[in-house]
C-alpha cells in the first residue's frame, strides 16, 4: 500500500516537471507553468461569472449520465437475459460504440435544437452504449446454478433481477457505469463546446477564440483533476467489488 | 443457428433504416431534421463521383494513417519495454486506468498554439487518442503469454527478435487485436473530432461547414461516409482476427 502511495506521487510529481518543462521550452505564450495555473483556477473558482457555466455543465451531465446509467442498465438487463435478442445486437452495439460520435452532432442539434437538451442527449449517446455492452456481458456471464435457484424459488422477472442477478453482475456493471460516467462527461463538454453558450465547454471554446491561454490552462486542469479524481474513487470501489466475489 | 442470428440481425437492421425512410417520407420528422437514407445513398454517390471532397477524404485518411502508424508501431513498442520493467508499470498504471476518463481534446488549443493551425495537431490528436489502448493491450497481452512459451523459446535457443515474433506476437495476438481495433476507432475519433473543433480541412470540417450552410444532403452524404468507413474497416479487422485465431488454435 505505501508503495503505490508513493508510486503514485512520482506519477503527479513526474506529470507536473513535464509540464514545468514544456513551460520553460515554449513560454506562457503557449502554456501557463502549474503553479499560475492552479492560481488562476482557484481564482476563478472564487469569481461569480464562473458558477453558472460550472452550474450548466453540471446539470447537463448529471442529466446525461442518470438517462445513459437507468437506460443502458435496462436495455442491457433485457438484452443479458434474452439470449437471442442479445446475439442479435451485440455487434451493432459494438459497431455504435467505434464511430466517432462527433460526426453525429448536427443530427443531434437538428433534432434537439440548441441548447440544454442537446448537450444532454450528445452526453448520453457517449455514454449508454458501454452501459449496455458490460451490463449485458454482465448478465449473461452469471452462473447458471444462480438462476436455477431463482426458478426454483418461483421468482418473479423483477424479483429475479433485484434479488439475484443484479448482485451477481454488480462488479462487471459498476465497471460499465465508471466507464460510462467519463464518456458522459466528454461528450457533455464536446456538445457544450459546439452548441451553447454556457458551461465550461462553451468557456474553453471562446478562451480559445480569444486566444486566453491562461484561461484554456485553468478549464483545462480543473477537467482533468475532476476526471481523474472520480476515476480514481470509482476505480477503487470497483476493484474492491470484483474483489469481494471472487 | 448462426445464419439466422445473422438473417435476424440483419432484418433489424433493414427494418430501422425503413422505419427512419418511411417517417421522413410521410413528413413525421422533418426533412429539415433528416433526409431519407435513400437520398443520403444517393447524395454521397454523386459527391464521391463529382470529386468535391477527394482532397478532403484523402486529407482526412492521410492523418488519421499516419496517427495510426505512429500509435500503433510506438504502443506496442511501449507496452512491450513498460513490461520489461514492473516498478516503472507501477508507476504508470494510475495514468493508464485515468487516461480515458479525462476528456483529451481540452488539449487540442495547446497542440495548436504550439505547432501551428494545420496537419500535425490533428495527428497528434488522433495519435493521442489511440496510443495508450495499444500500450494497455500490449500489456494485458504480454501479461497472458503463458511462462512455458518462453521457456520452450529459450530451450530452443532463439533470438529476441525470433522470439517475439513466433512465440509473443501469435500468444499475445488476441489482445492485440483488440488493441488494433480501438487504435483504429480512437485515431478517427481523435482526428475527426479535432476537425470538427478547429481546422482547415477534412471531412470533420466539412460536414461542420455543410451543417451551418444548411446543405443537408452534402452533411449527411458526409455522415454516412464515415460511418461505412469506421464499420468497414472494424469488420475486415474482425475478419483477420478471426483467420489468425483459427490458425493459432484458439477457436
Amino acid at each position: 500500500m505505501r508503495t503505490r502511495r508513493a508510486d503514485g506521487l512520482i506519477l503527479i510529481g513526474g506529470l507536473l516537471l513535464a509540464w514545468q518543462a514544456v513551460f520553460m521550452l515554449y513560454g506562457d505564450l503557449v502554456i501557463t507553468p502549474p503553479l499560475e495555473t492552479s492560481r488562476y483556477a482557484a481564482h476563478l473558482l472564487a469569481q461569480a461569472f464562473f458558477w453558472p457555466h460550472l452550474e450548466a455543465t453540471a446539470k447537463a451531465f448529471a442529466a446525461g449520465l442518470a438517462i445513459a446509467s437507468i437506460g443502458g442498465l435496462s436495455l442491457g438487463l433485457a438484452l443479458g437475459f434474452h439470449r437471442l435478442s442479445g446475439e442479435v445486437f451485440e455487434p451493432i452495439l459494438t459497431a455504435l460504440y467505434s464511430i466517432p460520435k462527433v460526426t453525429l452532432y448536427p443530427v443531434i442539434l437538428l433534432i434537439f435544437g440548441l441548447g440544454m437538451s442537446a448537450k444532454i442527449a450528445f452526453g448520453t449517446i457517449h455514454g449508454i452504449v458501454p452501459v449496455i455492452i458490460f451490463t449485458m456481458d454482465a448478465v449473461r456471464n452469471t452462473k447458471p446454478v444462480y438462476l436455477k435457484v431463482g426458478r426454483l424459488f418461483h421468482l418473479s422477472v423483477p424479483s429475479m433481477a433485484r434479488t439475484i442477478l443484479i448482485p451477481a453482475a454488480l462488479p462487471e456493471i459498476f465497471t460499465g457505469l465508471r466507464v460510462g460516467f467519463s464518456l458522459t462527461l466528454i461528450g457533455t463538454l464536446i456538445g457544450e463546446m459546439f452548441a451553447s453558450l454556457q458551461g465550461l465547454g462553451f468557456l474553453l471554446m471562446r478562451a480559445i477564440g480569444l486566444y486566453d491561454v491562461k484561461m484554456i490552462m485553468a478549464i483545462t486542469l480543473l477537467l482533468v483533476v475532476f476526471a481523474s479524481g472520480v476515476n480514481t474513487v470509482l476505480l477503487a470501489i470497483d476493484r474492491r467489488l470484483h474483489h469481494r466475489t471472487v | 443457428m448462426r445464419l439466422r442470428i445473422n438473417l435476424l440481425r440483419l432484418a433489424v437492421i433493414v427494418a430501422a433504416v425503413l422505419l427512419v425512410e418511411l417517417l421522413v417520407r410521410v413528413g413525421t420528422i422533418s426533412r429539415v431534421m433528416l433526409i431519407p437514407p435513400s437520398e443520403m445513398v444517393l447524395a454521397l454517390f454523386r459527391l464521391l463521383a463529382s470529386g468535391r471532397m477527394t482532397r478532403d477524404i484523402a486529407l482526412t485518411l492521410r492523418n488519421v494513417g499516419i496517427a495510426l502508424t505512429f500509435a500503433i508501431v510506438l504502443g506496442f513498442a511501449g507496452g512491450v519495454a513498460v513490461h520489461a520493467l514492473p516498478r516503472l508499470r507501477s508507476i504508470l498504471d494510475p495514468l493508464f486506468a485515468s487516461y480515458y476518463a479525462v476528456p483529451i481534446f481540452v488539449f487540442y488549443p495547446l497542440f495548436i498554439v504550439i505547432s501551428g493551425m494545420g496537419s500535425l495537431p490533428l495527428i497528434i490528436m488522433g495519435f493521442l487518442s489511440a496510443v495508450i489502448a495499444m500500450v494497455i493491450n500490449t500489456l494485458n497481452g504480454l501479461d497472458r503469454v503463458p511462462a512455458v512459451f518462453r521457456k520452450t523459446g529459450r530451450v530452443l535457443q532463439m533470438g529476441r527478435f525470433e522470439t517475439v515474433c513466433l512465440i509473443i506476437l501469435p500468444a499475445a495476438a488476441a489482445h492485440i487485436f483488440t488493441g488494433l481495433k480501438l487504435a483504429v476507432a480512437y485515431a478517427f475519433i481523435g482526428v475527426i473530432a479535432a476537425e470538427f473543433i478547429l481546422s482547415g480541412g477534412g471531412i470533420g470540417y466539412e460536414i461542420s461547414f455543410t451543417y451551418f450552410a444548411f446543405d443537408n444532403n452534402t452533411m449527411y452524404a458526409l455522415i454516412l461516409l464515415i460511418l461505412v468507413l469506421v464499420t468497414a474497416i472494424n469488420m475486415g479487422l474482425y475478419a483477420w482476427e478471426r483467420r489468425v485465431q483459427t490458425r493459432v488454435g484458439r477457436r
